[in-house]
C-alpha cells in the first residue's frame, strides 16, 4: 500500500469512533502492537527530545525500504508513534520525504501537534523524515 | 463538605474564563501554579488603558503621558505597600520572575571572585538555578546545594554546614512550585546574614497564597510574577534593598535608565529607573496593581482558609485511589498536590483527563532535580486557587478513575 492509502485507511478507522474514549482506547491498543525497538538501539542518541514522555526511534534500510522501530514510556505516545510507523515504515525514503502529514489532523490528533513542550508528535514526524533524508543521500 | 466561607458564586463570576468549555466540557482549571486566571477588573483595566490612557511614560509633557506615568507609579506604590517595602525605589518592574532573577544574578558578576560560594536549594525551579550557574561560569564561583528529605522539605542542619565566610549569595524559593512546600526562609535569611551573604527569595509560588513582609523577613531580594497573582503575563516584580540595588550595575542599557548620555560616557538614572530600560509593560503593570487590590479585597485570611479546605479535601479524595503516591507531604505546604498513580506515565493521565476539560500540569515542572531525587520522570500536579470548588475536585477524581481504568 502507498503511504496515502494507509493514511486513508487510518482516517476511515478513526471516523468510526463516536467519542474520545473510543479513540483513546484504540490508540492505547495500537501502542501495545508497536514494533518495539531493539534494546541495543534504545540509546540516548535515538531519543526524540520532548518534555514529557521519552520516545526512542530507530530506522533501518532493508531492500531500499525504511523499517522503523520505536518505544516510549507513555502508552498514549506509544500509540501515536505506532500510527506513524504503520504509515511510514516499509516505504522508500523518497516516498517518506514526499508524503503529506495532514492526516494527523484528520484523525483528531491535532492537539498533539501543537508547539507545546508537552508532546513530541511533530518532532516524531520530523525525525522520521530526517531518517528518510539521511538514507536517500547514502 | 460544603463550600463555606465566602460567596464562591460571586467570586467565580469575576473570572470570565472559568465559565468556558474546553473539548465540549466545562473547564476545570487546576493549573493555578502555572498561571492564575484573570478577574474581569484586571482585564477591564487593560482595555481601559488602551482605550483612554495609552502613551509613553516618564517623558512626554502632554496630558496622557502624565496620566499614564501617574497610574504606572501608583502601581509601584501598591506593590511597595503590599510587600511592606520602605521605599517605592525598591520596587523594580521586570517581565517576570525569571527576568528578575537574571537581573540580580547578572548584578553579582563583578561582586564575586573565583572560589566564592553561592548556595541554592534542591527544591528550586530551573529559573532559580540556571541564571546562577551562568554566574558561576563567568566568575569561577562554586554552587552548593541545600539537600531535601523524603517529605520534600529542606534539611536545614545541612544548610548550616554549607555556610561559611566564602558564601556570598543564597537563593531559595519561598514555596516549591513542584511540591508546594513552604520553606523556612526567615531562618535561612538569618543564618545567611550571619556570614554576610545576600539572600534572594523566589516568591513566585508564595505571593498567590500569603503576604510576604520584606522588612520582617529582612530579605535582600524578593521576586515574583504578576500572572501568578491574578494579574497579566509579562510583568515581574523585583524587590531589592536600596543598598543592594545601588550596588549592582544596570542589567540592560537603553532609554529610561539613563541620566545623561554622551558618546564618551553615560551616567545612569537613579532607582528604580536604573533597572527599567526601554518602554515597560505599562498596561500590564497598571493591571497588576489592580490585581493586588483584587486579592487584598478578598483577603489573605479568606484565601488561606478556603485553599486549606480545598487542599485537605483533594488530598483525602486522592489518597482513596489505589496505588497513588503523593510527592511532598510537608505539613507546611500550599494548595499544590504532586502525584503519580502506580506505574502510569503522568502524560497519559494528563492527556486523557484533558478530554474531560480538566487542566492539570504534567511533567517535571521545570524542577528536574526534585524528580531525580524521587527517581521519577515527572508527576501530575494539581494546584488549587480560592476560586476552585469541591465539585471540581470531584470531577477531577472521576476523570482520573476513568483514565486509570483505560490505562491499566
Amino acid at each position: 500500500m502507498t503511504i496515502e492509502e494507509i493514511q486513508n485507511e487510518i482516517i476511515s478507522e478513526f471516523d468510526m469512533f463516536n467519542d474520545w474514549t473510543e479513540k483513546y482506547e484504540y490508540i492505547i491498543d495500537l501502542g501495545k502492537s508497536l514494533p518495539v525497538i531493539k534494546t541495543k538501539y534504545k540509546t540516548q542518541e535515538n531519543i526524540i527530545r520532548g518534555c514529557q514522555s521519552k520516545v526512542w526511534l530507530y530506522a533501518e534500510n532493508i531492500d531500499n525500504k525504511l523499517i522503523f522501530t520505536a518505544d516510549s514510556d507513555a502508552i498514549i505516545t506509544k500509540g501515536i508513534i505506532a500510527i506513524l510507523i504503520r504509515t511510514f515504515s516499509n516505504q522508500s525514503a523518497e516516498e517518506i520525504i514526499n508524503a503529506k502529514t495532514d492526516f494527523v489532523e484528520k484523525i483528531g490528533l491535532k492537539e498533539h501537534l501543537s508547539q507545546t513542550r508537552a508532546n513530541g508528535l511533530s518532532s516524531m514526524i520530523k525525525q522520521i523524515k530526517l531518517y528518510a533524508v539521511a538514507y536517500s543521500n547514502k | 463538605m460544603k463550600d463555606t466561607g465566602f460567596n464562591i458564586d460571586s467570586i467565580r463570576n469575576d473570572f470570565p474564563i472559568l465559565n468556558s468549555k474546553v473539548n465540549g466540557k466545562q473547564l476545570v482549571y487546576l493549573d493555578n501554579a502555572a498561571t492564575t486566571q484573570t478577574p474581569k477588573v484586571v482585564i477591564d483595566s487593560i482595555v481601559s488603558y488602551y482605550s483612554s490612557l495609552n502613551s509613553n511614560i516618564h517623558r512626554g509633557a502632554h496630558y496622557l503621558s502624565q496620566k499614564a506615568t501617574e497610574a504606572y507609579e501608583q502601581a509601584r506604590k501598591k506593590f511597595q505597600k503590599h510587600l511592606n517595602a520602605k521605599s517605592s525605589n525598591e520596587i523594580i518592574f521586570t517581565s517576570g520572575t525569571t527576568h528578575s532573577i537574571n537581573l540580580v544574578a547578572n548584578g553579582f558578576i563583578n561582586l564575586l571572585n573565583s572560589g566564592d560560594e553561592i548556595i541554592v536549594s534542591h527544591l528550586e525551579h530551573h529559573s532559580n538555578i540556571v541564571p546562577w550557574q551562568m554566574l558561576c561560569e563567568k566568575t569561577g564561583a562554586i554552587m552548593r546545594v541545600i539537600p531535601m528529605n523524603e517529605k520534600g522539605e529542606l534539611v536545614l542542619s545541612e544548610y548550616e554546614k554549607l555556610l561559611s565566610n566564602k558564601t556570598k549569595v543564597v537563593f531559595v524559593n519561598h514555596v516549591s512550585n513542584a511540591l508546594g512546600t513552604i520553606n523556612p526562609i526567615k531562618e535561612i535569611i538569618i543564618k545567611a546574614h550571619e556570614f554576610g551573604a545576600a539572600v534572594l527569595i523566589d516568591g513566585a509560588q508564595a505571593l498567590p497564597h500569603f503576604k510576604a513582609d520584606v522588612i520582617d523577613l529582612d530579605v535582600d531580594f524578593y521576586v515574583g510574577s504578576a500572572h501568578k497573582i491574578y494579574g497579566p503575563t509579562g510583568v515581574g516584580i523585583l524587590y531589592g534593598k536600596e543598598k543592594w540595588l545601588n550596588k549592582i550595575p544596570p542589567y540592560q542599557g537603553g532609554g529610561e535608565m539613563i541620566d545623561e548620555v554622551t558618546f564618551e560616557k553615560t551616567t545612569y538614572a537613579k532607582l528604580p529607573n536604573k533597572f527599567e530600560a526601554g518602554t515597560p509593560n505599562i498596561a500590564g503593570v497598571i493591571a497588576s496593581g489592580v490585581a493586588i487590590d483584587y486579592i487584598n479585597k478578598i483577603g489573605f485570611e479568606n484565601i488561606a482558609k478556603r485553599e486549606t479546605e480545598l487542599l485537605d479535601y483533594a488530598t483525602k479524595k486522592l489518597l482513596e485511589i489505589d496505588e497513588i503516591k503523593i510527592y511532598g507531604d510537608s505539613s507546611n505546604k500550599t494548595s499544590v498536590i504532586s502525584f503519580n498513580i502506580g506505574s502510569i506515565h503522568p502524560y497519559d493521565i494528563g492527556s486523557i483527563i484533558d478530554n474531560e476539560g480538566i487542566a492539570v500540569r504534567t511533567g517535571h515542572h521545570c524542577a528536574q532535580p526534585i524528580m531525580d531525587y524521587f527517581n521519577i520522570s515527572g508527576t501530575i500536579r494539581i494546584s488549587l486557587s480560592f476560586y476552585n470548588t469541591i465539585e471540581e475536585i470531584d470531577s477531577l477524581i472521576n476523570s482520573i478513575m476513568v483514565a486509570k481504568k483505560m490505562l491499566s
